[in-house]
């Protein structure tokens, strides 16, 4: 099987926050990683690949240095990497970027499947992998959390629904979005990790794409932001205090309004 | 390159340094110098008080007449002939969208023997429901009801479309706003109408919850977005109101899908289901390990409510996932909401936060989950648990 895995790197959004006195977004301490969920769709590409042979290609659209991000797949056992950067790739939304990704696509060629995580954790949308199954007119399933097996070109897997889950058969080509319950990604390896450090990344641009220019970037964008604020929150507070007994009267007298 | 650093007005303070998430930014010579990790997400610019920061943006929708929209719209998400709760709320925020903007409130109602669940739609607040009743819409599918939204939303033209953030929704209205070449923002938390050009006022929580952040699409229509369960309010619920129902006939190329359904697993809980209940117990790390849910199982199951928990819970396996509330969980809205030994991170309050009442139990004064109570009890949750159950048995045996 000819599998991709679409990663990204982000900054780890555990750190981000505003200021509540200056308003500004603060990075303290930020470092760029890997979408936690991506390194779910590279393991499930991984684990695909031994069972069933193949190559698993991981591809990022990103400014150079999500090259990292790719050496880091590569050092966990991914074949090969491709990098889509350009400066007219900025400030693309998602859909400017499924756009860019079907190109990327295009150009490793032949593919089986494309494998996506769930969501990014900087943006939080979940759109690129359904927008990019639409561009290259592929079927999807979205929140697997497994894959029960392959067969004669076609795949079952086990979507994660509201309450419960939803059994699936699907025909390749396709494309999956992963949740984290699907499996454990495994750690880098010394011997890849050595292979990683040299190995040869091709980088594209819009021009080695044949990107269309109004398409991309933030002249294919629609989405935009006019304001950023951190989330506040109102409520009339009151602790209770004493003994545990007189703090359980306390506070059974103030939420008497509900039924029990 | 569509960022320019005015050198004129840039007084090299360094906030927009600060701001970047991406470390874009340098100073050089006194003059914020904008790099090539730059993703032009346009928070340096909404930082800098100079307004020294400018991004240049072009273009509309291609050869489209954005003013003939019309309306807002919203997909009426329903399973097994059951209407979801998130299309009364859509319905709620649908009707005031509607009003501030003097249009009408339609609604997609797509199914198999649905076309009697249009009434509820109406007494809910919709003015107009397009019903696709078609037996190749039994079951959902990305195929099916994507190709069937695309053709009703081409063909009436809604300025606004709205659906839920669901498991459905989060798949499916990506695939249609692809479909159509339109801007779409996920998750939204609170919707409205900027009155000065009608356009829709996005905001949504991103970076996790750290941030929130307000997002329009002046150039492309229908605006589209999807909308958290459980944090708008239901429309009023008026029965016997009437609405247009418009039937649509679907070419059956449209109703077909890629993708085929084998089975539908409902997962077996013993309890309430978190995202429905009007009382949640929730626990957090504090709890120190699977068995002590018990306490919360017992308190919970004695106010006739479900058991939450915190990513940190569910990260230790002491619960199941369908349990964790919050940014990546679940969004709930209960009446009474108990948080016993939850720090009270972004990420969990944004889950939560629009409860009407909430207890905080914690052993630490100062845990940010205080903010946002209603009421705070500051002690060992193995104590006041225990003794909180005690005295709710003992009443209702009285
Ligand atoms: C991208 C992203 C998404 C996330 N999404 C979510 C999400 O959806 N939901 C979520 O919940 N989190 C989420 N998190 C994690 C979140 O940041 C916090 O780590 C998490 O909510 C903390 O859980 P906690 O409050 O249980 O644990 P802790 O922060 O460890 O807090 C435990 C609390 O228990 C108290 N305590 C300890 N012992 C006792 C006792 N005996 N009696 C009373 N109190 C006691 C302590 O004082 C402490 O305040 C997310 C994080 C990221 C980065
Ligand atoms: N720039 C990108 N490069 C490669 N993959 C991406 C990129 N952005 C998003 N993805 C993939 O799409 C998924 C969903 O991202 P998002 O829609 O941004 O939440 C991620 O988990 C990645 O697998």
């Amino acid at each position: 099987m000819n599998i991709v895995a679409c990663i990204k790197q982000v900054p780890n959004s555990a750190h981000v926050r505003i200021d509540p006195e200056t308003k500004a977004l603060v990075r303290e301490g930020v470092e760029s990683i890997v979408n936690p969920y991506d390194m779910h769709a590279l393991e499930a590409g991984l684990s695909l690949k031994e069972h069933y042979g193949g190559k698993v290609t991981v591809l990022t659209m990103g400014p150079p240095q999500a090259e990292t991000a790719l050496r880091e797949a590569l050092s966990c056992g991914a074949d090969a990497a491709v990098l889509l950067s350009d400066r007219a790739f900025a400030g693309s939304d998602t859909w400017a970027t499924t756009y860019i990704l079907s190109l990327g696509i295009k150009k490793i060629g032949h593919f089986d499947l494309i494998i996506c995580g769930k969501q990014a954790i900087d943006g939080d949308t979940a759109q690129v992998g359904p927008g990019l199954a639409e561009r290259l007119n592929i079927p999807y399933v979205t929140y697997v959390r497994r894959i029960e097996f392959v067969e004669n070109g076609a795949m079952r897997v086990q979507r994660l629904m509201d309450s419960g889950y939803d059994v699936l058969d699907l025909p390749l080509p396709a494309l999956l979005t992963v949740v984290k319950e699907i499996n454990e990604p495994r750690l880098p390896s010394l011997k890849a990790k050595i292979r990683a450090k040299n190995q040869q990344i091709p980088v594209y641009g819009a021009k080695e794409l044949g990107a269309d220019e109004k398409k991309i970037g933030l002249a294919g964008s629609f989405t935009e932001v006019t304001e950023i604020f951190a989330p506040k929150w109102d409520r009339k507070r009151l602790i209770i205090e004493g003994p545990v007994e007189e703090q359980v009267e306390a506070l059974l007298k103030n939420i008497k309004q509900i039924r029990y | 390159m569509s960022i320019k650093i005015d050198q004129d007005k840039c007084t090299g303070c360094g906030t927009c340094l600060e701001s970047c998430p991406y470390e874009a930014i340098t100073l050089e010579n006194g003059i914020a110098r904008v790099g090539e990790s730059c993703v032009l997400c346009g928070i340096c610019a909404d930082n800098c008080e100079a307004g020294a920061i400018v991004i240049e943006r072009a273009r509309d929708m291609a050869g489209e007449d954005l003013q003939s929209y019309r309306g807002v719209c919203i997909f009426a998400e329903q399973g097994y002939g059951k209407m979801h709760s998130v299309s009364h709320e859509l319905l709620g925020v649908g009707r005031r969208l509607a009003d501030d903007l003097g249009v009408e409130l339609s609604a997609v109602l797509l199914g198999h023997n649905v076309t009697d669940m249009a009434d509820e739609l109406a007494a809910y607040g919709a003015d107009k429901i397009y019903v696709i009743d078609h037996p190749g819409l039994t079951c959902y599918s990305d195929d099916a009801y994507g190709n069937v939204l695309v053709d009703v939303i081409r063909q009436y033209r809604p300025e606004i479309f709205l659906g839920g953030a669901t498991a459905i929704g989060r798949s499916l209205i990506p695939r249609v706003a692809t479909m159509l070449g339109v801007g779409l923002t996920a998750d939204c938390t609170e919707l409205s109408i900027r009155k000065k050009d009608r356009l829709l006022l996005q905001t949504r929580p991103a970076f996790g919850g750290n941030v929130m952040a307000t997002i329009v699409c002046p150039r492309s229509r229908p605006q589209m977005a999807t909308v958290r369960p459980k944090v708008m309010k239901k429309g009023n619920y008026t029965p016997g109101r009437k609405a247009g129902i418009i039937p649509v006939t679907p070419s059956p190329d449209r109703v077909c899908s890629r993708v085929r359904l084998v089975n539908s697993v409902k997962e077996e809980t013993d309890l309430v289901n978190v995202a429905e209940a009007d009382v949640i117990v929730t626990g957090g790390r504090g709890l120190k390990n699977a068995e002590n849910f018990a306490l919360l199982h017992e308190l919970a199951r004695q106010l006739g409510g479900a058991v939450g928990a915190t990513r940190a819970a569910v990260d230790e396996g002491w619960i199941s996932y369908a349990h964790q509330i919050g940014q990546t969980g679940k969004t709930v809205s209960p009446k009474l909401y108990i948080a016993c030994g939850v720090s009270g991170a972004v990420q969990h309050l944004v889950g939560m936060q629009s409860s009407e009442i909430i207890v905080a139990i914690n052993s630490d004064p100062g845990a940010p989950i205080f903010d946002v109570a209603t009421y705070g009890i500051v002690g060992d949750l193995f104590e006041i648990i225990p003794a909180l159950t005690k005295r709710l048995k003992e009443l209702s045996n009285s």
